[in-house]
């Protein structure tokens, strides 16, 4: 069983009676917008993050008003499937309760932002009657399990999102404080939970079985991938299932990846990405008692002293893969297979129609760092809501911050058709390829963590160098480019092959040289270069690579046979090899 | 003729008074009675003054803003002066009938909002107006009413008082007089003409006027107010609200100027040059006409209301200006046409409707009312901020038959001074919006939007005075994140438990409407455990609709919680306000 480890976190998980701390009463005091500071750790692995707009922050001190508070709610998404009720749901609360806009996340869910305290209750409230719940959306737990959304295998598809929402069921907290705290009809009786028990006959606390009250060490997150894509990124979760297929749609079992995560501090040369190891091979009737011992596995054995090394990636790089295998197959009580062969081809989206064997269409639609909302020139929201009222099929949230408007019937594919041309989302990935290969976390001016810019900025840096590609002719070469305004990671910038990482205002470490589908993580190229010299500091590698390139090679390949950075090869030398580069600046 | 025999004078002044009593004529006497007793008022001597000749007299007054309250005392002075004996008395405080002990009565009192009686006087007003009001025969009296046209009930409350005593038998010794906002000529004109009516006490009419005349030996005041230096001015509101509220810092360094809280101060405002320009347009006149020693485009800006528009202008207004349309509806008995195109307007609408051509400055400007300072609630306290005033003040703009309008004053220490710069002002004291003196006593202050104003200089105070008295503040506006007026100072007050309890109520943050008035029901159990402790209860803020929301949920809590009918919730609330434990400053 886990012990109280040193770090603080630890003693407030302890104190918390499974979760609620002191929430009810925070939110009752209407004198603040803030939560008290053990509370707002709890909220996390309620889905809610307390936020403030950073940008205002000086001004408002001087008006004599508090920060200004809000919160960001992670609705749980299990594959990322959203029927158009649901989507209509997610519209209102954004419009009513939120900042009116919807934010799709790059692990697929839904986000809103700048909710404040007193129309938090009813926002998660309103989730809830959508049959979404914002559990575990965050906080140190099995948080929203992805899966690769799959238009043109659907049969395939449905036996991996019965995957992924069984993984996310099992693995949800067990506690009744999300009910009680948030659910709660006023009446004052307790809400009755259950759930399915665990598959691992280990009963250590009865209020919250497979976690106990101390919880994870630190966030676990889960995937599926089916190859040929590996758009859910597998290599950067702590637990991946890459879905091993006979014929084309037949699903024999699963290969189990477990260690992956992006997450390192600046400075720190103990913190590092870590692309996940391959543990072995399960049937599809082991996968969800697999995922449970690995969660046990890393709850006793995880770092509780020190958060920033408390990742499973530590973990097996502390305790070796062969270690943790044995610990995790003496908790099944059956031995992993050896993983079978699979290949990727890319992480990204493949935009525009298809039609699948059923007869039915999917539109995949380009949403720039998955922000949905409605600009003077381009009324997204309004466009997707009136779509939402005609649509019979579902939505899908990508791993790329897209959407699949999905199993659209014949009948409505005109209709849909014509509303995509009305609101001019039509042409939405009519953009350079570069940008439809691009991703930015939230950042500034509502995340707590972020040191720079990220999605208010990215775009208009795609713009500067679009310009360079151009000239060179790439225009339509697709090269993936991701920026993230803190070391965390969030938009996995380690495993892109243009990736930027915020060190201060308006300064970005450069990374060049991650794998197209992800399968490599990258190497620093120039730290804490200015934003605005970004072009000209890649303008002499695009060159080069568009004069010397081998016949389908990727730019990411490009600039480690060419020597402009070292391949990284391991987590753990992420930080070695690095040579100061002669910037064109 | 010899002195009675327990009379106080000293051996010597008892010889020259008998020499001076020797003989004298009747008028001598009487004249001399008046001087002694001016006298004795003037050494603050409370010792009742037996004026031989003089009428007794009570001066009543309904007081709101305190207005009424320090013209009472004014006509006290005068009254003794005369050589009468006063006796002053508050509404708030007496019965109505107890007039019928009365012989001379003389009353001020003000109108207030849709002709409302002052606050404090709402009992007194029912009472009299009631049926159960003895018959007033032995009352011979006059009324001074003070009011401000531009509202349509003009001095209706004055006129009420005039026509009921009348109705109850009482003799009119003096006809009333209904004051405007600038209400010292009239007033004094009234004070001279009623005094001299009260039975002949010798006294000089010329002594009167000299005593409404003669300005206290006191260095600033509305007449002479202080130029304030502005240290500091804050837009309290976050970005994204569509409130504009201000908070303004005054220096009173130099001044000797004090204050307690509850008070307001007095702003002299000046006129935006683009409404000057507006109506010197649009009255066909020239900006740099004379005007005594003004150019008439500076006399605009700063002396003269160039944009009030009511009926009562329109009316003086066509004396000079003679169109036949404005005259018809002038003479429509409701002149509901004509209020119903005031709603609104401005003069400047009326210059441009019903043009005429021969204004001159004189004939312009002798139809405008002077321009009147504002009176705002302070923010502050002494204690706290020492040698300065605050102020919370609204910025008022919008627009109305496609023209942008403001609020002169708001705007004007919105937009038209600097830090740095210095304004007019003067204070005005509101004793009937205190503390309770007892540091003990808890303390209930409702204030959404501006009304905070008076409660922060209330917590300021009970904060420096380390008063033990618990303190609840139930505040309101639109939204949390942007209209959170001096957020920051009461987490601080809950903090250290200067406040006890602060209650919001944000309107627009959710679907329905939420206001102060409801989350006082919501705390109805508590509210009414803390009037049972004695705790004051207090209101501040406006006064079309949310004094009266606040008052009906406070009756509603007294009937629910105090098991009450609704009628004794009423007389509950009434003895409470007669107490002085509920007090409002609403406007």
């Amino acid at each position: 069983m886990t012990t109280l480890g040193k770090s603080a976190n630890e003693s407030i998980k302890d104190a918390s009676q499974y979760l609620r701390g002191t929430i009810l009463d925070g939110l009752a005091n209407s004198a603040t917008g803030s939560l008290s500071k053990d509370d707002q750790q709890l909220t996390k692995f309620h889905g809610i993050y307390q936020q403030d707009d950073r940008d205002i922050r000086k001004e408002r001190r001087k008006k004599k008003l508090e920060p200004a508070y809000s919160f960001m709610i992670r609705v749980r998404v299990p594959g990322g499937v959203s029927t158009p009720e649901q989507w209509l749901d997610m519209d209102r609360i954004a419009q009513e309760h939120a900042n009116s806009a919807i934010k799709l996340t790059t692990r697929q869910a839904f986000q809103f932002h700048g909710v404040i305290k007193s129309n938090l209750k009813k926002s998660i409230q309103e989730i809830n009657e959508a049959l979404f719940d914002t559990l575990a959306a965050c906080g140190d737990v099995n948080r929203n399990v992805m899966c690769n959304p799959n238009p043109m295998q659907s049969r395939v598809h449905g036996e991996v999102l019965d995957l992924a929402t069984e993984l996310s069921n099992h693995l949800s907290p067990r506690t009744g404080a999300y009910h009680e705290i948030w659910l709660d009809d006023g009446t004052g009786e307790k809400v009755k939970v259950t759930y399915d028990p665990p598959k691992i006959d280990d009963i250590a606390d009865p209020e919250e079985p497979i976690y106990g009250k101390h919880y994870l060490p630190r966030k676990f997150k889960t995937v599926v991938a089916v190859p040929p894509s590996n758009d859910v990124d597998i290599y950067a979760h702590d637990l991946g299932y890459i879905a091993i297929l006979e014929g084309d749609d037949k699903v024999v079992g699963y290969n189990v990846t477990v260690g992956g995560g992006m997450g390192m501090t600046h400075g720190n040369e103990e913190t590092f990405p870590r692309l996940a190891d391959l543990l072995g091979f399960c049937t599809p009737e082991q996968a969800v008692t697999v995922g449970e011992a690995v969660v046990r596995v890393q709850r006793d054995h995880g770092n509780r002293d020190n958060r920033a090394n408390a990742r499973l990636k530590y973990t097996i790089e502390r305790m070796g893969i062969d270690a943790f295998r044995a610990e995790v197959e003496k908790l099944c009580g059956f031995e992993l297979g050896e993983p079978r062969d699979f290949t990727f081809e890319d992480n990204g989206d493949r935009y525009g129609w298809v039609e699948d064997h059923t007869g039915n269409f999917h539109y995949t639609m380009f949403i720039e760092n998955g922000r949905v909302y409605d600009s003077e020139d381009y009324p997204l929201m309004t466009g997707l809501r009136e779509i939402a009222k005609v649509h019979d099929g579902d939505f899908r949230l990508t791993a790329n911050q897209n959407l699949i408007i999905a199993n659209i019937s014949k009948k409505k594919k005109k209709e849909i058709t014509k509303l995509l041309e009305e609101y001019r989302m039509i042409d939405s990935y009519e953009r350079s390829a570069l940008r439809l290969n691009s991703m930015a976390c939230v950042a500034l001016p509502t995340c707590g963590l972020a040191l720079a810019e990220s999605q208010r900025y990215l775009p208009d840096l795609i713009s500067e160098i679009d310009k360079v590609l151009e000239d060179a002719g790439l225009r339509h070469d697709a090269i993936t480019i991701r920026m993230t305004g803190c070391p965390n990671g969030c938009a996995r910038p380690y495993i892109a092959e243009i990736g930027f990482v915020g060190r201060g205002p308006g300064k970005y470490n450069l990374y060049l040289g991650g794998g197209f589908h992800g399968e490599r993580l990258s190497k620093l190229y120039a730290p804490s270069v200015k934003g605005d010299d970004v072009p000209r500091i890649l303008e002499p590698i695009i060159r080069d690579y568009a004069k010397n390139r081998e016949e389908g090679e990727r730019f990411g390949d490009f600039v480690i046979r060419s020597g402009y950075v070292k391949a990284t090869e391991n987590g753990r030398d992420f930080h070695k090899d690095f040579v100061e580069p002669e910037l064109a600046v | 003729m010899s002195l009675p025999e327990n009379h106080p004078l000293s051996p010597e002044r008892q010889q020259l008074a008998q020499q001076l009593a020797a003989g004298i004529p009747a008028n001598e006497a009487t004249w001399l009675s008046g001087f002694f007793a001016g006298l004795a008022q003037g050494a603050g001597g409370g010792a009742p003054v037996a004026a031989t000749g003089g009428a007794q007299v009570t001066v009543l007054y309904g007081s709101e803003s305190g207005n009424a309250e320090k013209l009472s005392g004014d006509i006290q002075k005068a009254v003794t002066r005369a050589g009468h004996k006063a006796r002053v008395v508050n509404m708030a405080d007496a019965k109505a009938a107890d007039l019928a002990k009365a012989e001379h009565l003389l009353v001020v009192v003000s109108t207030w909002g849709e002709g409302d009686p002052p606050d404090a006087a709402t009992a007194y007003y029912e009472e009299i107006m009631s049926d159960a009001m003895p018959q007033l025969p032995n009352v011979r009296y006059s009324v001074c009413s003070l009011g401000d046209t531009s509202y349509e009930h003009f001095c209706k409350i004055g006129k009420d008082f005039d026509e009921r005593l009348g109705k109850l038998g009482g003799e009119r010794i003096f006809d009333r007089v209904d004051c405007d906002v600038d209400f010292e000529e009239p007033f004094g004109k009234w004070l001279e003409g009623a005094v001299a009516a009260l039975p002949s006490a010798g006294a000089s009419s010329g002594a009167v006027g000299a005593a409404v005349a003669t300005p206290a030996p006191a260095s600033y005041d509305k007449k002479n107010p202080y130029p304030a230096e502005i240290l500091e001015r804050i837009v309290l509101n976050g970005t994204g609200s569509i409130k504009e509220t201000l908070h303004l810092e005054l220096s009173l360094e130099g001044s000797g100027l004090a204050y307690e809280p509850g008070d307001s101060l007095g702003i002299y405002p000046e006129n935006r040059d683009e409404d000057v320009e507006a109506v010197l347009a649009a009255a066909g006149l020239k900006a740099n006409e004379k005007l005594g020693d003004k150019t008439l485009a500076e006399a605009l800006k700063t002396d003269f209301d160039i944009t009030s528009l009511s009926p009562a202008i329109a009316l003086k207004y066509n004396g000079i200006a003679g169109d036949a349309k404005l005259q018809k509806l002038l003479d429509e008995k409701d002149k509901a046409e004509l209020k119903d195109w005031i709603w609104g307007r401005q003069l400047v609408d009326l210059l441009e409707t019903y043009p005429h051509k021969n204004w001159t400055a004189d004939s312009f400007t002798g139809i405008l009312r002077s321009l009147a300072p504002r009176l705002y609630s302070i923010a502050s306290s002494l204690r706290k901020h020492d040698g300065e005033v605050h102020l919370t003040i609204a910025a008022v703009r919008y627009d109305t038959h496609g023209r942008d309008r403001v609020g002169v004053c708001s705007t004007y220490v919105a937009d038209r001074v600097e830090i740095g710069d210095r304004v007019k002002v003067f204070f005005h004291s509101n004793k009937n919006f205190r503390l309770p003196e007892n540091d003990e006593t808890p303390v209930i202050m409702v204030g959404p939007g501006t009304g905070i104003a008076p409660f922060r200089a209330f917590v300021e105070e009970r904060a420096a005075r380390g008063a033990a008295g618990k303190n609840w503040l139930f505040f309101g506006d639109q939204h949390f994140s942007y209209d959170f007026l001096y957020q920051l100072e009461w987490l601080d007050y809950l903090e250290d438990g200067t406040l006890t309890e602060l209650s919001t109520a944000f309107s627009r943050d959710q679907k329905e409407k939420i206001y102060v008035q409801d989350r006082l029901r919501e705390r109805g159990e508590e509210i009414w455990k803390w009037l049972e402790d004695g705790a004051h209860f207090y209101v501040c803020g406006d006064a079309s609709r949310m004094a009266k929301d606040v008052h009906q949920a406070l009756m509603d809590i007294a009937a629910e919680h105090g098991d009450r009918s609704a009628e004794e919730a009423k007389a509950y609330v009434d003895a409470l306000r007669k107490e002085k434990r509920y007090q409002r400053d609403v406007y």
